[in-house]
């Protein structure tokens, strides 16, 4: 009987701080819980800890002294924001990159979704208590990172990326030993698989959890693998390619039920076919025929290589024009969206003709994602609320900018 | 592309004919430009006319121009998913001026308008939560206006006497270096200092 008195007096509501130090929240994430019992009523997500106020700074930096801010937005998947802004400041300065730049900035994204997913699905595992996935997962994500490092000299912040291509073409050696990755990876992948899939506690936490319908999805502006676990097939890779991604043979994996259990799914299947367009890119670039330039040769853009600066007087002042003034960018305005491991990445670029941004909009995808956190997490139990969380997959780095 | 765009942008304007302003195809994108005052009309029509069905709302944001007469620009971003098109909705503000809020239209809109007027101070009409999103409790300013410097007004530190965080104006040992990547062929707008010597 004493637990009725205390439901009918209301004592059983109280206010619960989630955060902002808190294993689960994947960062620096204060929620502000309003609780009946175990029952969540309302949840009041704090965000900006993290915020350095990214878009100022790039309105101050010139383009290229701007790529390295993209890489510590969402820092899991440096290379495949780095894609967006320079695909921005190409469309508006009239660049095209050469084929073989296009192959080897697909190929590193792909790397970037696999290195995403693999953190998100072995740490969402570890939020509801399993401690061997996150163990597996980052091992393969540390060969990755190596794979970082000898193209860029970085293993995550790696200002790979330019407008007018990538900056060095990749060694020989690297894209075999990228092609052999990819034969051993999917064997890991099972492994991993066979530890969560079929798991009774990772199913119990996991099923019928954070349900978003396709309705929800829309209002809510869900992008990436929130749109795809709710049986929407929308990839920006397929709706509006860009790159070579139209040249390339992969799936687009769907959910049906649209809860955690669903974007798990569709995550580890992901994984697989950036892997099958990974061993295309590989085999693309180790044909004979197709070496040649990865980075536009418009001198008005695009640095002079090494050697030709060395011997001639006109590369030289190319050079140091165009890394202390930087590249002038024609004025107008455009949105160049790519499809992010988390979900639409777009850039906003608003530029007035000088050699720096007039404005940047970065438009994180996690940003609407944990923006639902309320309505996704009200009425369900207090140990869901981790699971939703990692299930969004957010990260505090793109999300505060 | 453009072309279908194009024959979209007409047909906005038609079925908007008060509130569009004007639009424009460029970059292979569509622009459409309208009065401040309609936009939960034109909002709502653009998501539920069947030939647009822009059902995703995108972003929001502000981009602030000092130098106009109503400095905001509240900058709309919508998807279509079905239709696999973009559109661009512009509209201006200044700081007196609210914006009706779009969260009814999109509950999405709550955080990116919360995101506008913390960086902007641009206002939203019945929006349910207007409070600062990204920046410091208590934070005074707003950081994305041209006139906010880059640097801030206040650094904070942990004072050991206090034991606590305290807050104090910011001191840079070097001023903040701002180049001015001028042309020397260009020639200056503004007197480069020493040439008023010149002058006698």
């Amino acid at each position: 009987m004493a637990a009725d008195d205390m439901t009918q007096s209301g004592e059983r509501k109280f206010t619960l701080n989630f955060g902002p130090q808190h294993p689960a929240a994947h960062g620096v994430l204060r929620l502000v819980l309003e609780l009946d019992g175990e029952v969540v009523e309302r949840v009041d997500p704090h965000i900006g800890l993290l915020h350095r106020g990214t878009e100022k700074l790039l309105e101050h930096k010139t383009y290229l002294q701007g790529i390295g801010y993209f890489d510590r937005l969402d820092y899991v998947a440096p290379m495949n924001q780095e894609h967006a802004f320079c695909m921005a400041a190409e469309r508006l300065a009239g660049i095209t990159v050469p084929k073989r730049g296009q192959y080897v900035r697909v190929l590193y994204c792909e790397i970037g979704r696999i290195l995403n997913h693999l953190l998100n699905v072995t740490t969402q595992a570890m939020d509801v208590g399993a401690l061997t996935p996150p163990l597996w997962g980052f091992e393969e994500r540390e060969k990755l990172m190596v794979f970082y490092e000898r193209a860029s000299g970085s293993r995550m912040h790696a200002h790979y990326f330019r407008p007018g291509g990538v900056h060095q073409d990749l060694p020989p050696k690297l894209v075999e030993d990228i092609r052999a990755w990819c034969d051993q990876f999917p064997e890991k992948l099972d492994d991993i698989d066979s530890l969560l899939t079929e798991n009774r506690i990772f199913k119990q936490r996991n099923v019928d959890i954070g349900v978003v319908t396709k309705e929800d999805v829309l209002a809510w502006g869900f992008s990436g693998v929130m749109v795809r676990g709710s049986g929407l097939a929308w990839d920006l890779r397929r709706a509006q390619p860009y790159e070579v991604y139209d040249e390339l043979e992969f799936n687009i994996p769907v959910g049906k039920h649209g809860d955690c259990y669903d974007r798990y799914l569709c995550r580890m299947e992901e994984m697989r076919e950036s892997v099958k367009i990974m061993i295309q890119c590989c085999d693309w670039l180790m044909k004979e025929e197709n070496a040649g330039e990865v980075l536009a040769t418009d001198s008005k853009f695009s640095p002079p290589r090494r050697a030709e600066m060395k011997r001639s007087m006109e590369a030289l002042i190319q050079h140091f024009k165009l890394y202390t003034e930087g590249v002038h960018v024609e004025a107008g305005e455009v949105y160049a969206a790519v499809e992010a491991p988390k979900g639409e990445f777009g850039v906003y670029l608003i530029a007035d003709g000088s050699n720096k941004p007039y404005r940047v909009k970065i438009r994180a995808p996690g940003f609407p994602h944990l923006a639902a956190m309320d309505f996704m997490s009200r009425g369900h139990m207090l140990a869901d609320v981790s699971a939703i969380i990692g299930s969004l997959d957010v990260v505090f780095g793109e999300i505060d900018r | 592309m453009s072309e279908a765009l194009k024959v979209l942008g007409e047909h906005i304007q038609a079925g908007q004919p008060t509130a569009v302003t004007g639009w424009t195809v460029t970059q292979g994108e569509l622009t459409v430009t309208i009065h401040r005052d309609q936009v939960e009309d034109v909002i709502t029509w653009l998501r539920d006319e069947p030939a647009c069905k822009f059902t995703t709302l995108v972003d929001i944001c502000g981009v602030d121009y000092p130098q106009r007469a109503e400095r905001f620009e509240v900058v709309y971003h919508l998807l279509s998913m079905h239709q696999n098109h973009r559109v661009r909705v512009k509209l201006s503000t200044d700081e007196e001026n609210p914006v009706a809020s779009i969260h009814h239209v999109y509950p999405v809109a709550d955080w990116f308008e919360r995101e506008a007027f913390d960086m902007y101070g641009i206002v939203f009409s019945g929006h349910p939560d207007l409070r600062r999103l990204l920046t410091d409790y208590g934070f005074e300013g707003y950081p994305l206006r041209k006139d906010f410097p880059l640097t801030g007004y206040v650094e904070v530190r942990w004072d050991e006497e206090q034991k606590r965080v305290v807050y104090e104006p910011v001191e840079l040992v070097q001023e903040y270096r701002d180049f001015d990547f001028m042309s020397p062929w260009e020639g200056a707008k503004y007197v480069i200092p020493g040439d008023e010597k010149a002058e006698g």
